[in-house]
């Protein structure tokens, strides 16, 4: 099967989800559209079984903060529709303070580590996952250390004080 | 045939048929020209320790020739390498494991300092966890920088009184770092 146009990509998803689902950009030809938490499990349920996208494939969940917007952090979902070749990527932002959204862990089994992931380095709290712990940070972190807020530099760090270098 | 070296014998009392020296010097001529390293090597700094066990640069010509994979054997720990925060209580455990008398050396700058990985999930130096008696600056290291620090190693449990793990001071520094 040939890949599917953005347009009629767009298209069907407007057809199901009118409004709820708004359309970013196709930067390199990705189609990225914007939803809000409570339609993101419909959406990505519509997307992975609709007979002729069937995005069956989750490449892969991750995040975004933006500590200037309103709404701070963004969880971005890759799929991929194998039958097809075709790609999209959507995302969802999320206020400060509320960083909660639905596990996709009822669609895919692999979201499971990805999820844990996200939370790991952004803090993304997704409710219903099965195992919400830190995955590869030491498990007594306490920051969430991709946020914007975070020192990027260890502040053990002794041999880089400015005294070392007369300022 | 090549000129082989021996090492020199400690000052002492020499006369017919018998040779008094101390036992502290002895101990350690036998400890220092026989350590067994423990390779830690988890980057770069230890591609660089294999060149110095290959046969060019011979780690073995120094009486390190018997690496031990076991830390319940060995004398020497060597760590090569950028140590991650998840990677510090094993890098510990393996410490507790060795018995005493035991020496550490942290190679190039990562095991140093954390190196360039001035980063949230790397280790800034094992002096964080564990107590080092010789670093070796580089990034990596040469043969030849590894080999000094070797030496250094060699110099250290040579002059090194018997008594020294059992003195407080010892105590302490351990006891500064949480072990016993």
């Amino acid at each position: 099967m040939a890949q599917i146009p953005n347009e009629e990509l767009l298209k069907r998803i407007a057809e199901k989800f009118d409004q709820q689902v708004s359309l970013v950009g196709e930067p390199y030809g990705l189609l990225t559209v914007e939803t809000g938490r409570e339609q993101i499990i419909d959406l990505l349920t519509f997307l992975k079984t609709d007979d002729a996208l069937r995005f069956i494939f989750l490449t892969d969940i991750t995040a975004i903060h933006y500590p200037e917007q309103e709404k701070q952090t963004g969880i971005i979902y890759h799929l991929h529709s194998l039958t097809t070749n075709t790609r999209i990527r959507i995302k969802v932002f999320l206020a400060d303070g509320d960083v909660h959204i639905p596990t996709a862990t009822v669609l895919w089994e692999g979201a499971n580590w990805m999820e844990r992931e996200t939370y790991d380095f952004f803090g993304v709290i997704f409710d219903g996952h099965p195992d919400l712990r830190r995955i590869l940070n030491v498990d007594d972190m306490t920051a969430f250390p991709m946020r914007k807020e975070f020192p990027l530099e260890d502040p053990n760090r002794v041999d880089k004080k400015d005294y070392f270098f007369g300022r | 045939m090549s000129d082989i070296q021996l090492v020199d014998a400690p000052a002492g009392v020499e006369g017919a048929g018998f040779f008094a020296t101390s036992l502290d010097k002895v101990i350690g001529i036998a400890r220092s020209n026989s350590l067994w390293p423990l390779p830690f090597a988890t980057s770069c700094c230890g591609i660089e320790f294999m060149a110095t066990m290959a046969s060019h640069y011979d780690l073995a010509r120094f009486g390190a020739e018997r690496i031990s994979f076991s830390p319940r054997q060995a004398d020497l720990l060597m760590v090569m390498g950028t140590i991650a925060k998840k990677m510090a209580p094993v890098l510990r455990q393996v410490y507790l494991q060795m018995a005493e008398p035991r020496w550490v050396m942290a190679v190039g700058a990562c095991a140093s300092s954390g190196g360039i990985f001035d980063t949230y999930s790397v280790l800034q130096g094992i002096d964080e966890v564990i107590p080092v008696d010789v670093y070796v600056p580089g990034c990596p290291p040469r043969p030849e920088a590894i080999i000094d620090g070797f030496i250094n190693i060699q110099q250290l449990v040579q002059t090194e009184s018997l008594r020294r793990r059992n003195e407080p001071k010892y105590q302490e520094l351990l006891a500064k770092y949480g072990i016993q």
